[in-house]
């Protein structure tokens, strides 16, 4: 496929990790390893393990997952709230599936579905406005999940279902920001990271220019990166080179789909619909300040927890769970007390382990295996992510 | 949740509603193109879709940057080989 397999080229990939062993042995000579690197993205911690880049590159670079994973975030009391949503006479919720497993605090969608709850999985919000249009006398609500890569999606379906006048419509919104999280990592004492790979497709909407602060504030090097395998590693290779020659830039590695501006219209259609929460919870992490987007008033017919009583309850995690200290890179998923235990992607105890973004699932699912003695390319591995 | 996939815009299917055909790995889909500038795509060429929105065209002349770099690091890391077995000899 077009811009996938080339970004796959083996060879290629061998040429970038002589340059990163080169790299990595010219840094040690003036000062101590491991080099921490957050990768921020889920997609980015995932592709990671799926070609096996660990195992190819030099140990004195560790990295650490960072919290780029929706689901991944999302605390329990919202989970429990999106049920409830479901679970109200006379609606129907529209969720995208990444969303059906992750743990209540008494059940998942999955099992909200199984005890007669109308959930339907779509892969679009336009799916789920559509379903609204089919069921009239239905309320559709849509579980709005994700980062800036996502907001200007549901954003323009909002304003499709107002121009049409669509009245059985709503957004349960729990779409986050990835800017003041980074900022909170980097404030966090526990933390000592060396450099970040940004997120690339929240980049292609917001631009490279809102990472500034990064490199100017906190003197930290970011390479915004795609997601294919030589994206990954040529842009481990710009970080690197940052480090060795005492630079701190925002770098885009990503230029073929990211610009420095973003996309202009998305984020004019986030800006009409959305406006900054003043804070928002993340699982593990806490309140961050303005972390999160509600509906502006002027939408509020379209807002679902306007439109619908929401429990909103704040659920504290069950106390085995050490998914904060994961998200945080303070611990390694498989130190959690109950990893590969009570908690597997069959019956997770954290969201972690349920998205294939999660840290937890790409540890269980792949760190396990010594894919080095595989080629970076497996033919049954096409066609996901650019 | 972050992931986009790479396809080709095969037919403009409806101005006023600003959907696009799209092939994606040989399968065609309608895909929304309302959040690209109009002007700027046409038919044949790559947009990068996220669930359901074409986000971004993908640039052909930045990606072939992109390779031709590496290929030029890769020639250089020969050259340099080369140097070093004949420094040896
Ligand atoms: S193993 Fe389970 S409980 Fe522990 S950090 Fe990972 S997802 Fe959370």
């Amino acid at each position: 496929m077009k811009y996938i397999d080339e970004f796959r080229d083996p060879e290629k990939a061998q040429i970038l990790i002589r340059e990163i062993n080169q790299l990595v042995a010219q840094i040690e000579a003036c000062r101590k390893l491991p080099l921490q690197i957050m990768e921020v993205c889920g997609g980015h911690t995932h592709a990671i393990f799926r070609y096996g880049l660990k195992q190819m590159l030099p140990s004195g670079l560790e990295f650490v997952h960072g919290p780029g994973c929706p689901v991944c975030v999302l605390p329990m009391g919202r989970m429990d709230d999106c049920i409830a949503l479901a679970e109200s006479p006379g609606v129907i919720l529209a969720t995208f599936g990444d969303a059906m497993r992750v743990p209540g605090s008494h059940k998942n969608l999955l099992q909200a579905k199984a005890e007669g709850a109308d959930i339907r999985m779509v892969y679009s919000p336009l799916d789920a406005l559509k379903l609204a249009q089919d069921n009239p006398d239905r309320e559709v609500v849509f579980f709005g999940l994700g980062f800036e890569t996502t907001m200007p999606s549901t954003a323009m379906t909002l304003l499709t279902a107002r121009r049409v006048g669509i009245r059985n419509f709503s957004l349960f919104c729990n779409h986050i920001t990835i800017i003041p999280t980074i900022r909170a990592i980097l404030d966090s004492p526990d933390l000592q990271l060396d450099g970040f790979l940004g997120p690339g497709h929240v980049s292609l909407v917001i631009g490279t220019e809102p990472y500034e602060f990064i490199a100017r504030h906190y003197l930290k090097p970011i390479v915004i990166s795609g997601f294919e395998p030589l994206d990954l590693l040529q842009s481990l290779w710009m970080l690197l080179r940052q480090l060795a020659e005492g630079r701190a830039e925002v770098e885009n590695q990503y230029a073929r789909v990211v610009s420095m501006s973003g996309n202009k219209a998305a984020v004019a259609a986030v800006n009409e619909v959305f406006e900054l929460r003043e804070f928002f919870e993340w699982r593990g992490l806490g309140s961050i300040d303005h972390s999160g987007v509600r509906i502006r008033d002027e939408f509020s017919e379209f807002d679902a927890e306007k439109k619908f009583h929401v429990p909103n309850l704040q659920i504290a995690d069950p106390k085995e769970c050490q998914c904060g200290e994961v998200l945080k890179g303070v611990i390694k998923p498989q130190q959690c007390r109950v990893f590969g235990a009570a908690c597997t992607p069959q019956t997770p105890m954290g969201a972690l382990m349920v998205s294939s973004e999660g840290a937890c699932a790409a540890y269980y699912n792949f760190g396990r295996i010594d894919i080095s003695a595989h080629p970076v390319v497996a033919d049954s591995e096409r066609g996901t992510a650019v | 949740m972050c992931l986009a996939i790479p396809g080709r815009i095969v037919e403009i299917v409806d101005e006023e509603s600003q959907l696009a055909r799209v092939e994606v790995a040989g399968v065609r889909r309608n895909v929304n193109i309302g959040l690209l500038d109009r002007n700027s795509i046409r038919v044949g060429d790559f947009v990068l879709i996220h669930v359901g929105f074409a986000l971004s065209r993908v640039d052909e002349v930045e990606a072939l940057a992109t390779l031709r770099l590496l290929e030029e690091l890769g020639e250089m890391q020969a050259e340099t080989a080369r140097e070093i077995t004949e420094q040896t000899k």
